[in-house]
């Protein structure tokens, strides 16, 4: 029983732990590149813009869409590896 | 054949295909009416999930707001994506684990409260309602124009038409009718989008034509509407915000308010695996990124074909735009598309300097006034309703008659299936959730569907009514919902994941408290329940505390929710043993079972 506790207790943690890294660059896309950090990234040109807008129109959509299968592969693989799968 | 009787043909027969295919699934797929998506692939279950969460705002809406506002409203498109990795990380696969079929369910069962369950039905229906009002808002632009009446009218009519689809609701909860739907929707989208992407860059992916060189000029096609604008006083499209904290504010607005909208969230309590809960967020929003990637192209294509309608041989210059300026177009050689759209009222003309030609140009530019004097100009003489522009753009840039029958279904699709899910969720939650689990247990099968009648033909109404006199074009009424939804029901249903000290005191206090201050700073600029003339300072940014505008106070409405919840739960009794230990358990997929009837 305390073996399957710990067993949990890390499985939650390599998890929240996931969450929050896929969570920096979900909000560096979005908030970060997008919004904030454009004056920096004016410089950069693409297609008679910079990359600031693109990644405000375009780049912030495609890295979410990665985020979210980067996220269910590596959980799925943890919930394999701690045995709580279904 | 006439343009008329082609948009009837379209709309006629995706109606009947959407109907032959509830049919045909219908006798399969009763019994597991609750389970819409169980046994289904994650794939199928995504583009249902699309078609479900894609209304009039997505499709007929955003576009057009897009193109108004350029680079600041890129918020829509980061909002309304951005969401999805929220649900998918922080909510979904929770949700599935624990089970429940409704949102006030959770949250009644997870805080152990009835009073908790009647304010979550309470928030549910403040936002459900309020983006049924977006959907007539831009259903009723789609009938407008297809049935060729007023836009009064057009919303009349979508109202009659939702209420009918809401009614015979089986439609709703196929799977399979959706993903119709999904197509429908999304061939009718990039269609034109490829036609027009193809016609001004050469390049048949829009997402890519955005970034390509503007055939006609040679400059890159953002570089050339800047210069079209700037000669005719409006902002670069391609502008930076001076109003960063709003920007954020509003962006992370949609996103929680994603993440808290019942028709979506409950998507993901059917799927038959935790594991598909987390793969079927990520489809979903593949099939929503086909559309939401274009939408910026449409927006900016749309633009500039729209201002060299109105200047034709502004077309093709690199910088000297004086004659073609002087040259605009005749009103009365005016296109038909201009036209039909005078009728619906959404287009409007006023000769101000009576030369008999139209200006287009920014009268609110105070730097501008001296040019626009120069040039004899008294005033912009053409006033275009932000949302016909995606219905609008296939004529405008003389696309065949059957590409313009199908845009008409994809719009009216759009605004339908959403519309109807909502109204499905309010009623459910008001005749399944309030009447039945609070109120009146001992209610009949049958009371319980009249009351779901009669909310949903109440709930219809109401928002019919204020849908007339919108607070705003489609996708910002909509946007108002998800900032009602992400100050009430998301925080309630994270703290619910992922706190176990969270008791429903604090709970209740903190959806109460988001919910009623995202209400007070909404009416107070839009007006008592956004009845017009009702409100207490007018709507513009001077007036916005900090410049937050109305549309983003749902992320400060959730940060006060979270605030207020855990006050309030510090110096209140922690949750019972078994509660804590039912938080604990949902954290872990193992031994998610079947989702559980009630």
């Amino acid at each position: 029983m305390a073996d399957d506790k710990s067993n949990a207790a890390a499985y939650w943690k390599a998890n929240v732990r996931l969450i929050t890294g896929c969570l920096i660059v979900w909000a560096l896309v979005s908030y970060g590149f997008a919004i904030l950090l454009r004056p920096l990234l004016s410089g950069i040109p693409i297609g008679g813009t910079d990359l600031g807008f693109w990644f405000a129109q375009q780049g912030s959509i495609l890295t979410f869409i990665g985020i979210i299968f980067f996220y269910a592969w590596r959980m799925n693989k943890l919930d394999a590896q701690f045995g709580l799968g279904e | 054949m006439s343009q008329f009787a082609i948009n009837l043909l379209f709309v006629g027969a995706s109606f009947a295909l959407y109907i032959g295919i509830a049919i045909w699934a219908r006798a399969g797929s009763t019994k597991d009416f609750y389970v819409a998506g169980g046994g289904v692939h994650p794939i199928t279950n995504g583009m249902a999930t699309a078609a479900d969460w894609m209304s009039a705002a997505s499709f007929i809406s955003m576009a057009g707001l897009l193109a108004s506002g350029g680079y600041a409203n890129s918020t829509y498109l980061m909002g309304w994506t951005g969401g999805f990795v929220i649900l998918a990380l922080l909510l979904a696969p929770y949700l599935r684990k624990f089970g429940k079929f409704t949102v006030p369910d959770f949250i009644g069962d997870r805080f152990y409260s009835n009073t908790a369950r009647t304010v979550a039905v309470v928030c549910l229906i403040v936002a459900s309602v309020t983006y049924v009002i977006g959907q007539m808002t831009g259903a009723g632009v789609a009938f407008s124009r297809f049935l060729e009446v007023s836009n009064t009218w057009g919303i009349w009519i979508a109202a009659f038409i939702v209420f009918l689809y809401a009614v015979f609701g089986g439609m709703k909860g196929i799977t399979y009718t959706q993903v119709a739907q999904y197509i429908v929707l999304i061939v009718a989208y990039t269609i034109p989008a490829i036609f027009i992407a193809l016609h001004l860059t050469g390049n048949p992916i829009p997402m890519f034509g955005m970034f390509s060189t503007h055939t006609e000029s040679g400059l890159p096609l953002l570089e050339k509407l800047n210069s079209v604008l700037n000669e005719l006083g409006f902002e670069d499209y391609t502008a930076d915000v001076d109003n960063k904290l709003n920007m954020v504010l509003f962006t992370l607005s949609l996103m929680v308010g994603t993440a808290g909208l019942p028709h979506v969230i409950i998507r993901f309590f059917t799927v038959p695996k935790v594991a598909d809960a987390r793969w079927s967020a990520g489809w979903a929003l593949v099939f929503i990124a086909i559309l939401y990637l274009t939408a910026p192209a449409v927006a900016s294509m749309a633009r500039l074909n729209l201002l060299t309608t109105v200047y034709p041989e502004a077309a093709d210059q690199v910088e000297n735009y004086e004659e073609a300026i002087d040259n605009a177009l005749v009103y009365a050689e005016r296109p038909d598309w201009i036209i039909t759209w005078e009728n619906t009222g959404l287009i409007e003309f006023t000769d101000h300097n009576d030369d008999g030609r139209i200006q287009l140009y920014n009268d609110a530019n105070p730097d501008f006034e001296e040019t626009a004097e120069a040039r004899g100009w008294e005033g912009n003489e053409l006033e275009v309703n932000n949302d016909i522009l995606v219905l609008a753009n296939p004529e405008i840039a003389n696309l065949p008659g059957w590409v313009i029958g199908l845009i008409a279904a994809g719009g009216i699709a759009a605004a339908l299936s959403t519309a109807a899910g909502l109204l499905l969720a309010i009623s459910s939650a008001i005749s399944h959730d309030l009447i039945k689990k609070t109120i009146n247990p001992n209610i009949t099968e049958k009371g319980e569907m009249l009351a779901a009648r009669i909310s949903m033909a109440g709930a219809i109404l109401l928002a019919t009514y204020l849908g007339l006199n919108p607070p705003g074009f489609a996708a910002q009424v909509v946007a108002l919902a998800f900032g009602l939804a992400g100050a009430s029901i998301f925080p309630a249903l994270m703290m619910g994941i992922f706190s176990t000290r969270m008791n429903s005191t604090g709970a209740i206090c903190g959806m109460l408290a988001g919910l009623g201050a995202t209400l007070l700073y909404i009416f107070t600029y839009l007006g008592w329940f956004f009845m017009s003339g009702t409100n207490m300072l007018p709507n513009t940014p001077e007036n916005w505390i900090l410049g937050i505008s109305p549309l983003s106070f749902g992320a400060v409405g959730a940060m006060i929710n979270f605030a207020v919840a855990f006050a309030v739960c510090s110096v209140t009794a922690p949750p019972p043993k078994e509660i804590q230990e039912l938080v604990e358990s949902v954290r872990y997929p193992k031994g998610a079972g079947g989702a559980i009837d009630h």
